[in-house]
């Protein structure tokens, strides 16, 4: 086994040195009932060539991007990787280190996550974020948790907008501890009326999409000023991060804990993980935040350096009562954003996120002038729903089989009263060609 | 910038590289964008003002950089990070062994990498027969029933595992009030249950460091839900009571939860299901290889007995003829624990792994890591203070008793100095229920001489608390930084790079 | 490590001064020395009740956390609003500067049942 290095005459030394006959007699304190029945029945190992050549093959059956166009959205978009972003974020040191507890042996992955909690702050208009979360469903039921316990309230109101598997992720976590989960409904613009919002002295939050899942820009200032005035905190979630780029981030709208997911950032579609999840909030709630925290500090001559810092909000010290149970998070894929949002910078990622806005523009208004309807009228960002001819999943059935592309995400996986709806994502990774191709398809 | 190869001791070149945003300059570009092929639009005529990010300005807090300037910033980084890739890294219950590069290589695959999640099935068949058969591979090494690949790390499966407990124990009436948890048990325990809604009554380890039938027993009733248990347990001992402890809790209608972050001792030794597991989270980032990443991307697959299998978060892969689809119509699952289906790539390195290793390589690493673990506590026998000298598992706990009563040299000295010597530390100060504990986990991929190595620097630090003692409670010496101030730190939080407001 | 004999002390190692009716209360020399560098200590709002063997706030260092439980019952009526900014004081000065609350007693004999020094420094070196 080539992972092994221990050779047999190595193990006899080193059973000779412990002072035993056989390994069966190390193994003693386990009931021969279990060691008899361990066998595993799996085949033996399989060599490398043998391996990759079967692993390859099996990979073939799935249609990735480079060879079918698609323009699926809807929680996990296609964005371009430089080049430089695997090379520096997938480096050995930063791949095969562990959490950093010693921070004298650490300070690579501290540092760059101080850095990136930096970006994701300056992102969402928020004071503090955190080192990350596993992904955007569980980062905004992690919100909703905080809110939770920062008001001692137990309704939330949950916008239907709300991308749904987040929406299922919340009730999930909520469902055993007396979360009452309430339904906004929406208005003809695809976004939440906050004039409408049934607020009282119970709503621990109200949790909305920043853009939302029908790609469209919420009204947020006036539902934060909605929920402030019930003494509820308005928790937002933005799983294409890169609106924010041209958006204001959901703190400077009043937000009072911002999640997302940061996998736009130049992590790979990867069949929906691992991504990233982003949390930020204000500073006064920090203590009542989960996850882990890099801090700055100095070593003792005085230079500075980097650690995690506030541990005792977390369960290896206040265990039952933590904020969360969370332990490893998502750190590596925090990395790899770190980079994109530095080699992307200031001006790099405004121009991107406004060119994304620009493709999807020009693809409504083709779609509009073939007489194809945009059942919402609110703003959008890089995504929108339109109204295909027949029931969506036969469109998208159809222009594959006609055009080789994916059109998009019918909302009746989600949503069984919009049949013929239709969620598309325009990138920068979809020239015009691409476009004009799918809007002729959709217009047949 | 200035280098400090002067200084000696030190390894690598210690840069002092500031933070990306101190490389900041008005004017650099690292960006590289394809032209615009359509009209432009002005987000100003479809997208209220009041919602748009003033952005003639570009992003405020993000750097000004060159793609040179990201590569040197980040390398130089690199180089300040301890890595599996560069030596021992014996922390106790992470099992830090070697992360093949093949797996890597199966993760770059665009067929695996480049896929979306809603794609639809007939698109993904090669997805979903991998998803398939690590799910059979995972029940096959750990004797249970079925398998969700769902959840993103070892805490999220024990929530997930805690939240089926409750549904289980829902469907059977009422959902109990209380889950046992011991006092060597990872902070996750108590946690999740608390999560799931659960008071955590805490079961005291008996004097041999296991947990003795007797007590789960006193503790056993019937607003029990489950026992928690890991085995082999934080000190690396095998519960050896398990299947009695088992029949316990069950007889009062409790469910056995075992927490698998030490499966690595499991593999063809002992499998969970024979002893009588409902519930168990396996943390594929360990045992299974795959990269940790500086805190993650984990992978927590839990497996669960027959009994538990309806309660199994949707979706999962059924097989029919041929071809793979995703199962949604479970009633009675306990719901989404994340979006989409786990971390898929995690997925597809812990495959490679098992394929790579087979029965009798996975065999061979659970035996080899046990080993390792033992002649450890052999060698540092005498040197070192054994709470619990008898045959260990796959890990081993020392206490710095003897060091700190004679010289008052303690855990965290001896594991700084640890550092000058070229390993990382173990873990230290856990599990709690051992006073000043060094809990150092080999694993099977380090070779004889790297543990002797490791055997000769704990002794030489043994020797220089007694002689050099200041040496030792200064330490580490030779990396960039010394010693971090972290009370500072906590007492004055400086979280981001921003500015101040105000 | 000091126990001045004025005080009366719990076993959760919190002291207590007696002052007429009002008890001012903090964590002891033991208890700052167990915890190490305090980093944050949160204390609750003048007004609020207080039971006996109840919590009244948390106190934090860099690596462990502790609820504060008061000695006696009562209203708090006045807390040490410095300790926020300057944790730190709990370790320079426990039974002086560190003080944390101020409780206005509802039934005084609970200050019989706590501890005398000699008895808390006896307990100390047993436990």
């Amino acid at each position: 086994m080539r992972y092994i290095s221990t050779t047999e005459a190595e193990r006899r030394a080193m059973l000779e040195a412990i002072g035993v006959a056989s390994m069966d007699d190390l193994l003693a304190p386990v009931p021969k009932a279990l060691r008899d029945g361990a066998a595993i029945r799996l085949p033996d190992a399989e060599p490398e060539p043998d391996l990759m050549r079967r692993l390859k093959a099996m990979a073939a059956k799935n249609a990735d991007s480079d060879r079918t166009p698609s323009f699926l959205g809807a929680g996990v978009y296609p964005h371009f990787q430089p080049s430089v972003v695997p090379h520096l974020a997938l480096r050995a040191e930063f791949l095969t280190s562990y959490t950093p507890y010693q921070p004298e042996v650490a300070q690579g992955t501290l540092q760059a996550i101080f850095e990136f909690q930096t970006m994701v702050a300056a992102l969402f208009g928020m004071e503090i974020a955190n080192a990350s979360m596993y992904d955007g469903s569980t980062a905004a039921a992690e919100g909703v948790l905080m809110a939770r316990r920062v008001t001692r309230r137990d309704r939330v109101l949950v916008a239907r907008s709300l991308h749904p598997e987040y929406r299922a992720v919340i009730e999930t976590y909520g469902q055993r501890i007396g979360l009452d989960v309430q339904t906004i409904p929406i208005g003809p613009t695809g976004a939440v009326e906050p004039a409408r919002l049934a607020l009282d002295d119970r709503v621990a939050a109200v949790v909305v999409g920043h853009p939302n899942f029908f790609g469209v820009v919420e009204p947020l200032g006036e539902i934060a000023e909605a929920a402030h005035g019930a003494g509820a905190l308005l928790v937002t979630s933005t799983p294409e991060a890169l609106a924010l780029a041209l958006l204001k981030g959901p703190g400077a709208l009043g937000a009072d804990i911002a999640t997302g997911e940061g996998q736009c950032f130049g992590v790979p579609a990867s069949y929906g993980g691992p991504h990233v999840g982003l949390f930020a909030t204000r500073e006064r709630f920090l203590r009542q935040m989960p996850g882990r925290l890099a801090g700055e500090t100095v070593d003792a001559t005085g230079k500075r350096g980097y650690v995690l810092t506030l541990a005792t909000r977390e369960q290896h010290i206040r265990r039952e009562a933590a904020t969360s149970n969370i332990c490893t998070n998502s750190g590596l894929i925090a990395m790899i954003a770190t980079v994109y949002l530095s080699a992307l910078g200031r001006h790099g990622l405004a121009r991107l996120a406004r060119q994304n806005h620009a493709r999807a523009e020009y693809a409504k208004a083709r779609l509009r002038e073939k007489g194809l309807g945009l059942p919402f009228s609110g703003p959008t960002f890089n995504e929108f729903v339109v109204e295909t001819k027949r029931p969506a999943d036969e469109t998208v059935r159809r222009v594959l089989d006609e055009a080789g592309i994916v059109a998009g995400l019918p909302l009746s996986r989600f949503f069984p009263d919009m049949p013929k709806g239709l969620l598309v994502c325009v990138t920068e990774q979809h020239p015009k060609a691409d476009i004009d191709r799918l809007v002729e398809a959709l217009a047949r | 910038m200035t280098s400090r190869m002067d200084q000696p001791g030190v390894t690598h070149l210690g840069f002092d590289e500031g933070t990306i945003f101190e490389r900041s300059v008005e004017g650099r570009e690292g960006a590289s964008l394809p032209a615009l092929d359509v009209p432009d639009a002005d987000p100003a005529r479809t997208i209220p003002a009041a919602l748009l990010r003033e952005t003639s300005a570009g992003v405020e807090g993000l750097p000004e950089v060159s793609e040179v300037d990201v590569v040197r910033h980040f390398t130089r980084l690199s180089t300040w990070n301890y890595a599996i890739d560069l030596g021992f890294y014996p922390l106790g219950s992470c099992t830090m062994k070697y992360n093949p590069k093949v797996n890597e290589e199966a993760a770059s695959l665009p067929g695996f990498a480049q896929i979306h999640p809603y794609l639809p099935e007939d698109l993904v068949q090669g997805a979903l027969e991998l998803m398939w058969h690590l799910e059979r591979q995972l029940a096959e090494i750990t004797g249970l029933s079925r398998v969700t690949l769902q959840p993103a790390a070892g805490a999220h499966g024990e929530l997930t595992g805690v939240l089926m407990i409750r549904a289980y124990h829902e469907a059977q009436g009422r959902p109990r009030k209380k889950v046992l948890v011991p006092d060597s048990a990872h902070g996750t325990n108590p946690a999740s249950s608390a999560m799931a809604g659960y008071e955590v009554v805490t079961i005291k380890s008996g004097p041999r460091g296991v947990v003795e039938p007797a007590a789960v027993a006193a503790a056993m009733d019937d607003e029990v839900a489950a026992l928690m248990l890991t085995n082999p347990n934080t000190l690396g001992l095998f519960e050896e009571h398990i299947l009695e402890i088992g029949e316990i809790v069950k007889a009062r209608g409790g469910l056995l939860y075992l927490d698998g972050a030490n499966t690595n001792a499991l593999m063809g030794v002992a499998k969970p299901g024979d002893m009588g597991v409902d519930v168990m989270q396996m943390n594929l980032h360990k045992t299974f290889s795959t990269p940790h990443g500086g805190g993650g991307p984990g992978s927590g697959a839990v497996g669960v007995s027959a009994r538990v299998e309806p309660y199994l978060p949707v979706p999962l892969v059924a097989k029919e003829g041929d071809r793979y689809r995703f199962d949604f119509d479970r009633p009675k699952s306990i719901g989404r624990m994340k979006a989409f289906y786990g971390n898929f790539l995690t997925l597809v390195r812990a495959y490679t792994y098992i394929c790579s290793m087979g029965a009798d390589g996975l065999t061979e690493a659970s035996r080899t890591a046990i080993l390792h673990a033992n002649y450890l506590r052999a060698r540092l026998r005498g040197t070192y203070e054994l709470p619990y000298d008898r045959p260990c598992m796959h890990e081993v706990v020392f206490t710095d008793k003897l060091q700190k009563s004679r010289y008052d040299v303690t855990t965290l000295d001896i594991a700084k100095r640890l550092i000058d010597y070229g390993f990382h530390p173990p873990t230290v100060y856990f599990p709690l229920v051992v006073p000043g504990a060094l809990m150092i986990e080999p694993t099977e991929t380090e070779s004889l001489s790297s543990l002797d190595g490791f055997v000769d620097a704990m002794k030489k630090i043994a020797d220089e608390a007694a002689n050099s003692p200041d040496t030792v409670r200064k330490a580490p010496h030779s990396t960039r930084l010394k010693r971090l101030n972290e009370t500072r730190a906590a007492r004055e939080p400086r979280l981001t790079a921003l500015e101040p407001a105000g | 490590m000091k126990f001045p004999a004025d005080l009366k002390y719990t076993k959760d190692h919190e002291w207590l001064r007696r002052e007429g009716n009002v008890a001012v209360v903090g964590i002891t020399d033991h208890a700052q020395d167990a915890l190490g560098d305090v980093v944050f200590v949160e204390l609750p709002q003048v007004g609020a009740a207080v039971k006996a063997k109840g919590t009244f706030g948390v106190v934090e260092s860099v690596k462990a956390v502790s609820d504060l439980y008061a000695p006696v019952s009562g209203t708090v009526v006045e807390v040490n609003s410095s300790l926020p900014d300057n944790p730190e004081t709990v370790n320079k000065d426990p039974y002086g500067q560190g003080w944390m609350i101020k409780v206005e007693m509802s039934d005084p004999k609970e200050v019989d049942g706590l501890m005398s020094a000699a008895d808390y420094e006896t307990f100390v070196k047993e436990s």
